[in-house]
């Protein structure tokens, strides 16, 4: 189903077969040959190199420059000692910690219980809308909250304030920390939703025979057969939930206007100029540490998949 | 839209119902609780619809009560929405071409050729997934030559990039359901080139993955927001935030008929997929 499933599944006979070519011909000739084999490909590595290698190089460079272009530490410096960027991170890792568990505990659940339906239409739809929502959200998932949400007009709130459960007189706003979060279930679960579906469609229904010809109960099978070895499956989704939470940009910028301090809208807001001359490489900055905890959790996800890939495939 | 959002590549439709259809025949014949199940997804419908009512709702509300399909007449006379969709629909083209023709016989050869570099490939097209695309945007930004900064069309060259996670993983799939090496020697050993072995043999045969790998590349064009935004260019997402709030309830409208029509065109997609490989599968 994912990609890094496929990456990481066994690879035969690594690097044997190019061994034994590179040392058996020799240099030259073969070098000739590997190259005449990939001309084809390269125009697309080309591009890949110009269009999305040259500007992620572009990134750490300046990440690590002064506005006179020497090497310095002071822009990682300055977002990391404290002020509103250390704070924008801090913002964001728990913005993309709290949409990463609760949806991803949400997820698992209604994936359950989708995975149990036999209704081949439904399963389309909800798998269909689910990739939809995951991927495409965005903006439009701020305009549809804010009209279901506002505090003044919104649908739903008006819905709520009679029954006195208006959330915008118990000290919650759309627009701030808890609103943002509360939107991004809107596409977090859906993501949960389809990476995690697979693995119970791995859970052999051997296992629950088994389980049961041993005289043990539905709750003693979940808890020792079925949530163990769905556990790093359920765990490295949440991983992709924290990365894909972590770096959304659109829905929280077109919620809040670019109220909310965090890090995709601060970057945002420094490439539109708001901000003081002479600061600019600071968006390289907050830019090089995203892309780092990005791959750190890129990093946890691939080891996780690893684990799951042993019970489940 | 979200643009291309991290969990990006488990997102395929055309790969991700496969797995919900294999699990049916494991509880058939059992008697699962059933009322537990059913509380999950009545919940999960509520949080999913309500919001979605709502929206429709707002924006077809008449101030006197009652809905009206008004509104919907409002769409294209709305200040800039025009000039929205036209650079959103010359921006999809032009994607579309630029990334068929760099994957499409990037990929085959690949799968004739240098079976070992699909793993290379697979990296390489996560990597747009993985760098979001607010950093991405920085990138862009400071590497582009100034003239190319100042034109529309550096947003198709980067959509481009962003493309090819599904594009590739569409024809990768594909691809592998094809038995690609006796299609090509039948063709070519009929005397055609490999250009048109390509159009005339592995076009028609890859036909929905081509499908599905356009409709993904049309809905990233029109959803893609962040770096449209932050390149100052009103595309239909960056419209829809940034359009006269006189009207709100018209770029709600619009918010909703482009979420809409993605699920609908995307539903109607995965189920031609399913219904064409099972004919393929019971004429063979």
């Amino acid at each position: 189903m994912t990609v890094p499933s496929d990456v990481d599944a066994p690879t035969p006979l690594p690097g044997v077969e190019g061994a034994t070519r590179q040392s058996g011909a020799g240099g030259v000739g073969a070098l000739v040959r590997t190259l005449r084999t990939s001309a084809p490909v390269l125009p697309f590595l080309a591009y890949v190199v110009v269009v999305l290698g040259v500007p992620t190089a572009a990134i750490v460079n300046y990440a690590f420059r002064s506005n006179s272009g020497h090497f310095t530490w002071a822009n990682l410096h300055t977002i990391l000692a404290g002020g509103q960027y250390r704070a924008g991170f801090e913002t964001s890792l728990k913005l993309a910690f709290v949409t990463a568990i609760v949806p991803g505990i949400l997820g698992t659940f209604i994936a359950y219980a989708l995975s149990t339906s036999e209704h081949a239409t439904f399963k389309r739809i909800t798998s269909a809308t689910s990739g939809v929502l995951a991927q495409f959200g965005g903006v439009n998932l701020a305009f549809m909250f804010i009209a279901a949400f506002a505090a003044t007009n919104g649908v739903v709130t008006e819905w709520l304030r009679p029954i006195g459960l208006d959330p915008w007189n118990h000290g919650w706003s759309l627009y701030k920390f808890w609103g943002v979060a509360f939107v991004y279930m809107y596409f977090q679960i859906p993501l949960m939703i389809l990476i995690v579906t697979p693995a119970f469609a791995g859970l052999r229904p051997a296992w629950r025979e088994a389980a049961e010809n041993l005289g043990a109960s539905r709750w003693r099978y979940w808890r020792h057969v079925g949530i163990p070895v769905l556990t790093p499956a359920i765990l490295g989704s949440m991983f992709l939930l924290f990365g894909s939470g972590f770096s959304a940009y659109a829905t929280a910028e077109a919620l809040t206007a670019g109220t909310v301090a965090i890090t995709p809208i601060q970057i945002g807001s420094i490439l539109q100029g708001n901000v003081i001359v002479g600061q600019n490489n600071i968006a390289y900055a907050l830019a090089f540490a995203m892309i780092v905890i990005l791959l750190v959790t890129v990093i946890g996800y691939v080891l996780l998949r690893r684990r799951t890939s042993r019970w489940l495939r | 839209m979200a643009s291309l959002e991290f969990g990006t590549l488990v997102a395929d439709p055309s790969t991700v119902d496969q797995p919900f259809e294999s699990d049916a025949p494991a509880n058939r014949g059992r008697r699962p609780v059933r009322w537990g199940r059913g509380v999950i997804l009545f919940l999960a419908a509520v949080y999913f619809i309500v919001p979605f009512y709502a929206a429709m709702a707002f924006s077809l509300q008449k101030p006197t009560g009652g809905f009206s399909l008004s509104p919907l007449s409002q769409i294209a006379s709305a200040p800039g929405f025009l000039s929205a969709l036209w650079l959103s629909t010359q921006l999809a083209v032009i994607t579309m071409v630029g990334v068929m023709l760099l994957m499409v016989p990037t990929v085959i050869y690949v799968h004739l050729r240098m079976p070992r570099f699909r793993r290379v490939m697979e990296v390489i097209t996560i990597l747009p997934i993985i760098i979001p695309p607010i950093a991405y945007a920085t990138g862009i930004l400071e590497s582009a030559p100034a003239w190319l900064r100042s034109s529309q069309y550096l947003l198709a060259i980067v959509y481009v990039i962003l493309a090819m996670p599904y594009v590739y993983r569409s024809l990768d799939s594909g691809l592998g359901a094809l038995d690609l090496k006796t299609l090509v020697e039948a063709s070519r050993s009929l005397g055609s080139g490999w250009i048109s072995t390509i159009w005339r043999v592995l076009v028609p045969n890859l036909r929905s993955a081509l499908m599905s790998a356009s409709v993904l590349t049309i809905a990233l064009v029109f959803g893609e927001f962040t770096i449209a935004n932050v390149d100052n260019w009103t595309t239909i997402p960056v419209w829809i935030y940034l359009a006269p709030t006189d009207n709100p309830r018209v770029n709600t409208l619009v918010a909703m008929i482009a979420l809409l029509a993605t699920c609908v065109v995307l539903t109607l997609i995965v189920s031609l997929d399913r219904s064409q490989s099972r004919n393929s599968r019971s004429s063979s």
